[in-house]
């Protein structure tokens, strides 16, 4: 069977609904964090394959890069925030994280 | 069903099976490792869409960086010593049936239309040159805003991650 391009944009379909799964079920912010980036990998490969199947055009693969950038500087800043909650409600579970300033 | 056929199965099989376990285990270190290689093997489907450069940054960003530092986030926000480290789901059916609903659709879509492919491309040289130039002629302005992006979430992390030692609390 032959890889076309519908191959690589069923996988990408796969793994962000199995990002999207992750989010939506998880209690730890931590791992709510790993799909949000499974859901930004799967967006990246999705841009990619389309810029390879519409004969190497380099556009989706600088959109590809930028995503790669914004995920990390998301990551940086959202990995902060978790600590900071953790230092202040001594637990991630995102059900306990339920008060404002006190 | 030629090697690159085979090449690209074999990758994606690692990433959905790595996905399916971060996803869906109940032990937080399993998934952060789970998650690893599922970064390898989004690398190596990057490899065969001949993007080498894009392949590269994503080992040394998400795996060098991002990696790194949802290993910190896990280490330090969970008791590791004490307590073995379980993690609970919620509300697993409404959402299997969401997310079932959703890669069906776009399964679905991608399968029904008539992509307009070129299925040959000449053999060239790799693309790092051609996207740098890119970067530096037709996205310039995104380039730099990305750099001003990056110095902001550097400061900002640093700013709200840090630890109060002022004596007045």
């Amino acid at each position: 069977m032959h890889v076309t391009l519908t191959h690589y944009l069923i996988l990408s379909a796969i793994l962000f609904s199995l990002g999207l799964y992750g989010v939506v079920t998880r209690k730890n912010a931590i791992l709510i964090l790993m799909g949000i980036e499974l859901i930004l990998n799967s967006a990246n490969i999705n841009f990619v394959a389309f810029s390879r199947y519409s004969g190497l055009q380099l556009d989706g693969q600088a959109a590809a890069i930028f995503v790669i950038i914004l995920a990390a500087a998301e990551a940086a800043v959202a990995l902060a925030i978790v600590l900071n909650i953790y230092h202040r409600f001594k637990t991630v579970n995102v059900d306990e994280i339920n008060k404002l300033k006190e | 069903m030629t090697l690159i056929d085979i090449a690209f199965f074999f990758f994606a099989a690692i990433t959905l099976v790595s996905a399916g376990i971060v996803v869906f285990s109940r032990n937080i270190i399993y998934s952060a490792f789970s998650l690893l290689f599922t970064f390898f093997g989004v690398a190596g489907i990057y490899v065969l869409l001949n993007a080498d450069f894009i392949a590269i940054a994503q080992i040394l960003i998400y795996i060098g960086g991002i990696m790194v530092l949802l290993m910190f986030g896990v280490m330090l926000t969970n008791k590791v010593v004490s307590v073995d480290i379980k993690t609970g789901t919620m509300q697993t059916l409404p959402a299997s049936i969401l997310t079932a609903m959703i890669a069906g659709s776009l399964s679905g879509i991608f399968y029904v239309t008539p992509w307009r492919t070129v299925e040959h491309i000449p053999a060239n040289t790799g693309t790092t040159g051609s996207l740098g130039e890119m970067f530096m002629t037709t996205y310039l302005l995104p380039f730099e805003v990305a750099s001003v992006v990056l110095l902001v979430a550097l400061i900002g992390a640093a700013m709200i991650a840090r630890r109060d030692h002022s004596p007045a609390k």
